[in-house]
């Protein structure tokens, strides 16, 4: 009946009593036993998430780093094999088409992970890009061979080693190395979307539902609870990590999103350079900011952000956080406004609720 | 599961009438549909309800939904406890997380007798 896509552990899921909802074209587990608790254990302890439904994509050959360089906003000229980059991918206009993780499998292939949602769009993208470019490169898609897990928390490390051939002691943030989980060849990276320390593994999509097993195996006893996606959400909200369709999207620049980081000025070119460099040298007009409610309410996506009665933006993504107890959101607004302490408002269903802008990230590991 | 003496709307309130004053609640079917609530907005007491009109929201952590009065009267409580307790409503639907308490004008001709609402969300949930 339905034409959404399942990964691999659909049955899993299911077993598990997980809510199942469509995202991004698949049918995913946005809940289990509940986001509170699920977000709770991420912080606390750890969670395992299945984003098999995130897309990858191979660009292999002699051509695939100049063609990279010229298609990513971010510089991957020092990159090692073994390391993983952050990059927004942008069109001409200097919009974002996708964000993605770039990994350097060997010296002349590289791994692009892009959304799910963005995928066919991005396969698309890329390739009429290669069109326009030299020869010596191979690009395939690789979304339906690979499944992803990601395990995230503070005892993701203690749980995972019961399981890996290799060390993880020395496994540094954005690198990731080749090893065995319960047996199973896959690539473990230490990455995520959680704001905590935490590792995705990428392996064979049959033999995921069988990891899978054995990790919620190895972390039974430490609090290890399946997560689903209205968790990762949560957890990626209070991290400030931004999420493509509300914080980024074709009509946003990445100097906007505040992610001028992953633009690498000093490169010669790259599809989006002219627009950008113009935008950051007339002044960005939106900026993306953090606010909390001063009044009772819950921003959500859409929602008008005002001050002094009069629209400076709009709500990209808000929620009630639960770690910080608080009920928070993220915003583009007009940049003069885009200050810390500025008070102010939301309209959330006809009333202009106060708010006022804070500093990002809302939460970070350790503690402030 | 309903307790058999509420009854309940196709919304997934339900209806405590006690001489001439009702209880209005949401439903167990409607807690565990929103999972965790996180916030709740009420009337405020004096303030009119009307049949089928919404007088409030229960916001989940991924949700807004709007509740809708089973009967049209005075709102004569709130409950307070879930301003600061929003949880009540997923632990306790049926009791301590009831939402208003209102003064009857009139009731809703539909409502659902405990046995048909159970049947009602079956057929919903297979929809």
């Amino acid at each position: 009946m339905t034409t959404e896509k399942r990964t691999t552990l659909y049955t899993k899921h299911l077993a598990l009593g997980a809510k199942m909802v469509e995202f991004g074209g698949w049918q995913m587990p946005v809940q289990y036993k509940g986001i509170l608790d699920e977000h709770q254990a991420v912080r606390t302890k750890a969670g395992l998430f299945d984003v098999s439904h995130m897309g990858e994509i191979a660009v292999c050959g002699s051509g695939a780093l100049p063609f990279l360089q010229k298609l990513l906003t971010n510089d991957l000229q020092k990159m090692s094999v073994g390391q993983a980059l952050y990059s927004p991918m942008c069109d001409p206009t200097g919009g974002i088409v996708d964000d993605l993780l770039v990994y350097r499998i060997e010296a002349e292939k590289y791994l692009l992970v892009v959304n799910a949602g963005n995928k066919d769009k991005d396969w698309e993208w890329i390739n009429d890009q290669a069109a326009n470019s030299q020869q010596g490169m191979e690009i395939r898609d690789l979304s339906d061979e690979i499944g992803l897990l990601a395990l995230q928390g503070p005892l993701a490390q203690e749980i995972l080693t019961k399981l890996s051939t290799e060390s993880l002691e020395n496994l540094k943030y954005y690198h990731f190395i080749f090893s065995q989980v319960a047996g199973i060849e896959a690539v473990i990276s230490r990455t995520g979307y959680t704001g905590e320390d935490g590792f995705e593994l990428y392996l064979a999509a049959d033999k995921a539902p069988f990891v899978w097993d054995e990790l919620l195996d190895a972390g039974q006893g430490l609090g290890l609870a399946p997560a689903g996606l209205g968790a990762r959400d949560t957890l990626r909200f209070e991290a400030c990590l931004p999420l493509y369709g509300h914080e980024l999207s074709a009509t946003i620049t990445p100097l906007e999103a505040g992610l001028g980081f992953f633009v690498a000025w000093s490169k010669e070119n790259f599809i989006g350079k002219e627009a950008l460099l113009k935008q950051k040298e007339a002044g960005i007009p939106r900026k993306l900011v953090g606010f909390s409610m001063l009044e009772r309410g819950i921003p959500r996506a859409g929602y008008t952000i005002k001050k002094d009665g009069v629209s400076i933006g709009e709500v990209s993504s808000g929620t009630y956080a639960p770690t910080l107890g608080q009920n928070l959101g993220l915003g583009l607004v007009s940049s003069k406004e885009a200050i810390v302490d500025n008070e102010i408002s939301v309209s959330i269903r006809d009333k202009d609720l106060k708010a006022k802008i804070i500093k990002k990230p809302f939460y970070k590991k350790g503690g402030k | 599961m309903n307790p058999k003496n509420l009854k309940y709307t196709k919304k997934h309130e339900w209806l405590l009438e006690k001489e001439g004053r009702g209880i209005v609640g949401i439903t167990d079917f409607a807690q565990k549909s929103l999972g965790d609530v996180v916030f709740v907005e009420l009337p405020e007491v004096g303030s009119k309800v009307s049949i089928g009109e919404s007088f409030g929201v229960v916001e989940s952590v991924k949700a807004v939904s709007d509740l809708y009065s089973p009967c049209s009267g005075i709102v004569r409580l709130v409950n307070e406890n879930l301003y600061a307790a929003p949880e009540l409503i997923n632990d306790d639907p049926y009791d301590a997380g009831w939402l208003i308490e209102v003064e009857i004008e009139e009731v809703a001709q539909e409502l659902l007798t405990a046995k048909d609402y159970k049947f009602f969300t079956l057929e919903e949930q297979e929809g």
